[in-house]
């Protein structure tokens, strides 16, 4: 008899321990690939967004010639060493989880809805002749779904937009999903931030027009996805506003 | 079971029962992931394996499940193998699994693999669930890499991503967003069917025949 109490509350629970053993069986001897393939991809979304980026050559190596600083967002003074951290692994998100490591963002503030705001954060750069030449910034920021997580990258004017990419988002695929859009990614090249000190740079609803004034301040709207554009809109005013990076950008020095 | 009949469950799947063009079953991976021949092609993979094993693994305990709860079993059993399958994805094809993203875990409610575990799983021998479900498996496949071909060369001009035509081909967006799969597996189920007479389906009801009015005059008519 397959039909009694006893006969299916055992073959449930045999099958749910069963399965559950095999799931977080190869859940766990797989982690170890998993995040090497994270940490790769984030690795990648840093070069591409910079535009320096080259496939038929080993990330790692691509990556080594980046230059990477501790910032002090308070002060906007960099660091190659800071206390006893390890500049290649120290993950500025994994610190929000401690309170000295991360303050709450005042709500006034807070137009990014980040809600903490790490008090150390990572910055990367490229150089050329000794001198700087890109800056790669990491920014987050609330979308729709979720809390989208990226890099913008900078030229050594500080103004003007080398690249955006995100490595992780929530959004609905093929409207707030089109953050990944190569082409919409594209519209960002070229565009300038700051106008006379303050954030300018957004993306609009709709289409820009190339003839208009502000155009080079302004990144076309994501059709179907008002929360999402307002969300990187957002994003862009608060990580280059006084509480992100503006301390940085005023008086970066990087031999320091 | 004959070495024919094994046979008969690999092979018919393919094209005389094929789930998509003859039961209309997994539509909605079809349209999702077929702009591309690679993400196809691993998504192709995945379903096969998802099916054929929930097949044989539903197989194997299906005198023991209690009918009152076995489609809760079957899921239990289909959701592991697709959990496992997404892990071993992320594991060592991080940049195709990025590219599937949900899709991978939409397997579980697709219809091909809960019809298979229903209709052939349980009430079948283990090997031959196996086998059918890998017919199935390779149905869908089918089908999928062939609107994938057609979206992904005159869509994009390109095949894996290599480029076909060269720079004149502009792209053809009509082929790369998801309703032209729609159209495409249309045309492939008139093809199939207007060779295959036995899938046409009888009408659902008889028309009457067409009739005339009677010829009346207006007096007739009360005008």
């Amino acid at each position: 008899m397959n039909e009694t109490i006893i006969k299916t509350l055992s073959v449930t629970l045999g099958v749910c321990l069963l399965c559950s053993l095999f799931v977080s069986f190869t859940a766990v001897s797989l982690r170890d690939q998993q995040n090497i393939n994270k940490l790769n991809d984030k690795r990648i979304k840093i070069l591409e967004a910079a535009n320096i980026y080259d496939e038929s050559m080993s990330v790692e190596d691509q990556f080594k010639n980046l230059e990477i600083r501790f910032l002090d967002f308070d002060t906007g003074e960099t660091y190659k060493e800071y206390k006893d951290f390890d500049i290649d692994k120290y993950d500025q998100l994994q610190s929000l989880r401690f309170s000295d490591q991360s303050k709450p963002v005042p709500a006034d503030k807070d137009i990014a809805i980040i809600k903490n705001r790490e008090n150390i954060g990572k910055i990367y750069f490229s150089t050329k002749d000794n001198e700087i030449d890109k800056l790669i910034l990491p920014i987050r920021g609330y979308g729709l779904w979720g809390t989208l997580y990226g890099y913008i990258a900078i030229e050594n004017d500080f103004n003007t937009v080398v690249g955006i990419e995100f490595y992780e988002h929530k959004e609905t695929p093929g409207l707030g999903g089109e953050v990944d859009n190569p082409n919409w990614k594209n519209i960002w090249v070229g565009k300038e931030i700051y106008q006379s000190g303050d954030v300018k740079l957004q993306v609009i609803k709709g289409a820009v027009d190339k003839n208009m004034n502000d155009s080079k301040y302004m990144v076309d709207g994501l059709s179907g996805a008002t929360l999402t554009s307002r969300g990187v809109s957002n994003m862009i005013e608060y990580w280059f506003s006084d509480s992100g990076y503006l301390k940085l950008l005023e008086n970066f020095d990087y031999e320091s | 079971m004959s070495l024919k009949q094994y046979r008969e469950v690999l092979v018919n799947p393919l094209i005389k029962e094929n789930p998509i063009t003859l039961q209309i079953l997994g539509i909605c991976s079809a349209l999702a992931v077929t702009s591309n021949l690679n993400v196809t092609l691993i998504m192709c993979i995945a379903l096969t394996s998802v099916v054929s094993l929930s097949n044989l693994f539903i197989s194997i305990i299906r005198n023991y499940i209690p009918s009152s709860v076995r489609i809760i079993v079957q899921m239990t059993i289909i959701a592991t193998l697709v959990i496992l399958v997404d892990e071993l994805l992320k594991a060592y094809d991080y940049e195709t699994s990025k590219k599937l993203s949900v899709f991978v875990g939409l397997i579980i409610t697709n219809c091909i693999v809960m019809g298979r575990a229903e209709a052939f799983a349980m009430k079948e021998k283990p090997f031959v669930s196996f086998l059918d479900g890998l017919g199935n498996g390779i149905g869908y496949s089918l089908i999928l890499i062939g609107v994938a071909f057609i979206r992904e060369l005159f869509g994009a001009g390109t095949l894996f991503g290599i480029p076909i035509f060269g720079d004149w081909y502009p792209t053809n967006n009509l082929l790369l967003l998801p309703p032209s799969s729609f159209i495409i597996i249309g045309l492939f189920i008139w093809l199939i069917r207007g060779y295959n007479n036995d899938q046409i389906e009888e009408d659902d009801f008889d028309l009457s025949k067409h009739s005339v009015a009677p010829n009346l005059n207006k007096k007739e008519l009360n005008v």
